[in-house]
């Protein structure tokens, strides 16, 4: 566990060595921020519903960019080989390497805490929303960079690793709104497996069970899947 | 001490090794040689875990990579070829990295590297970035990786590529002081190079082992008959090939050189191990020719590698 510590540590400070760490904030900071305000004061409403129910969106654009060159990169230049002889088994890097994607994600959420308290500035802001809500963009953030991890693993270029994502990503997002596509028969288990409903839920500070089991699987099952297919690279 | 038993690698449909057995010994400095694609970078990266076998093991200190693989990697050192570091990173940040990776902590890790870059000459490059580095400093950090746990393997593929004329020398220096203490596993198809660090060699070609043993030993053993070069002075071409001829012992005469200022240059080639010196020499001497030059020639690891690799 400990390798697993140290791939954390090495890939954190990663992001904030390269370029793309703060290309990506910024852009996900204009973008959240343009759509939240841009409607906030025709709602007249102090709450953060409409920030909230963007952000699966723009995670699904965000996100893999995050997470594209977390293996790619690796198994392009070869220094997989380097990661991989050393003494850490494969779940230790992935694992490492998601929690640092996820606490990165996190890292850039925070300064969007700013429009709570804007909004708590100029009316009486609810805050159980708010935390429900931050809770979780946390879990879908992980979600997502599980399958962006997923994607990455899959390709030496770092182009299909984030494309390939954010089709998945996008694909999870909009299953909700594309139910009437879907046969009677199936729809229940169709209806589940569209991530904004699971977040909607959670965001308006209802904590359900089968929202969470929901995020867990797809991390884990991601997680999983991505351990697999470096394995299967040998 | 390592143990190959049998080992196949397939990659789709093409065998890239084919039924490899050999051993390691324990504190041996061993050169896996062979043209390029041979599969001595596949070797290596089976036995340091990095590639799975399709068939066969590799046993280290008993302990097989398939069951133990964290025990084996905690044991061996590895250098890819080439060194594919991360590239934006510094020196000293990824040489702390891989120390935390080994499980050094604090006081013993300052430690370590302190010593590891004094030992690989990289004081000037410490605080640089990886990518601005030249071939042979990343060269350098890569042997660094490779020998920051102490392990009491090291696997080296190519370690001497690309680097200049004195790096080599230093390079090899440092790996026969390895040596001493540790297990050496290298690859190289400089020949000259095994000759001077290695303690025993395996010939690669195709997946398959053609040689397998100490470099003397391998260059006796398929080498064949001894050459002996002689230059003569003022001597009659025709006569001379008659009267070596009839040595007893001569398989056959080469000239080496169009007869040119009266000299001429001569590789007698002796049928047997046999020293075919004296008897060459005595009628040299009756037939008073003027000497110039008078040697026998031992085969070298290159006419060996040359014959054992040769297509077909």
């Amino acid at each position: 566990m400990s390798g697993a510590v140290t791939v954390f540590r090495k890939e954190l400070r990663g992001f904030f060595f390269s370029p793309i760490a703060y290309i990506v904030i910024t852009t996900f900071l204009l973008l959240s921020g343009w759509f939240f305000f841009s409607t906030f004061f025709l709602y007249n409403q102090a709450e953060l519903r409409n920030f909230f129910s963007q952000l699966p969106i723009i995670f699904a654009f965000i996100v893999p960019a995050v997470t594209m060159r977390l293996f790619s990169e690796e198994l392009n230049t070869g220094s997989f080989e380097l990661l991989s002889t050393l003494p850490v088994t494969d779940s230790s890097i992935v694992v490492g390497k998601f929690l640092a994607s996820l606490l990165f994600i996190a890292l850039m959420l925070l300064p969007t805490i700013a429009y709570a308290f804007s909004a708590a500035l100029l009316g009486d802001l609810d805050w159980g929303p708010v935390c429900g809500g931050y809770f979780g963009s946390l879990l879908l953030a992980g979600a997502y960079a599980g399958i962006g991890l997923f994607a990455s693993s899959l390709t030496k270029n770092q182009i299909i690793a984030f494309i390939l994502g954010m089709a998945l990503c996008f694909m999870l997002t909009i299953f909700d709104r594309m139910l009437f596509f879907v046969p009677e028969s199936i729809l229940s288990v169709v209806a589940y497996l569209g991530s904004t409903t699971h977040f909607q839920n959670i965001s308006r500070g209802i904590v359900d069970t089968r929202d969470l089991l929901y995020f867990l699987s797809i991390i884990f099952l991601a997680l999983y899947a991505t351990s697999f297919v470096l394995k299967e690279k040998r | 001490m390592i143990e190959v038993q049998g080992l196949n690698k397939f990659y789709g449909g093409f065998q890239a090794l084919k039924e490899l057995d050999f051993t390691i010994n324990k504190g041996e400095i061993l050169g896996l040689l062979g043209p390029n694609g041979a599969g001595k970078t596949t070797t290596m990266r089976i036995l340091t875990c990095f590639l799975q076998p399709s068939a066969g093991t590799i046993k280290v200190e008993n302990y097989n990579i398939l069951d133990h693989p964290l025990k084996i990697k905690n044991m061996i050192g590895y250098l890819p070829e080439s060194a594919p570091l991360y590239g934006d990173m510094l020196v000293y940040d990824y040489l702390a990295y891989v120390a935390a990776m080994r499980g050094l902590d604090g006081g013993p890790r300052v430690e370590r590297i302190a010593r590891l870059v004094e030992l690989c000459g990289l004081k000037e490059v410490v605080h640089k970035a990886i990518h601005e580095l030249s071939k042979g400093y990343k060269q350098r950090v890569g042997l660094a990786h490779a020998m920051m746990g102490d392990p009491e393997i090291l696997v080296l593929d190519e370690p001497t590529s690309g680097l200049d004329p004195n790096q080599i020398i230093e390079i090899r220096q440092l790996i026969k002081e390895i040596g001493k203490e540790k297990t050496v596993v290298f690859s190289t198809h400089i020949l000259s190079e095994a000759e001077a660090t290695c303690d025993r060699v395996v010939i690669i070609n195709r997946g398959v082992i053609v040689a397998d043993g100490a470099t003397e030993r391998l260059a006796r053993e398929f080498g064949g008959g001894a050459v002996v070069d002689v230059t003569l002075q003022s001597a009659d071409r025709v006569e001379v090939a008659a009267a070596l001829g009839r040595v007893a012992g001569v398989e056959r005469l080469e000239e080496l050189l169009e007869v040119e200022d009266g000299l001429l240059k001569l590789a007698v080639f002796s049928k047997e191990d046999e020293d075919i010196r004296p008897a060459l020499f005595r009628v040299i001497r009756e037939a008073g020719w003027d000497l110039l030059d008078f040697h026998r020639r031992t085969e070298t690891l290159e006419n060996v590698f040359a014959q054992l690799t040769r297509e077909n």
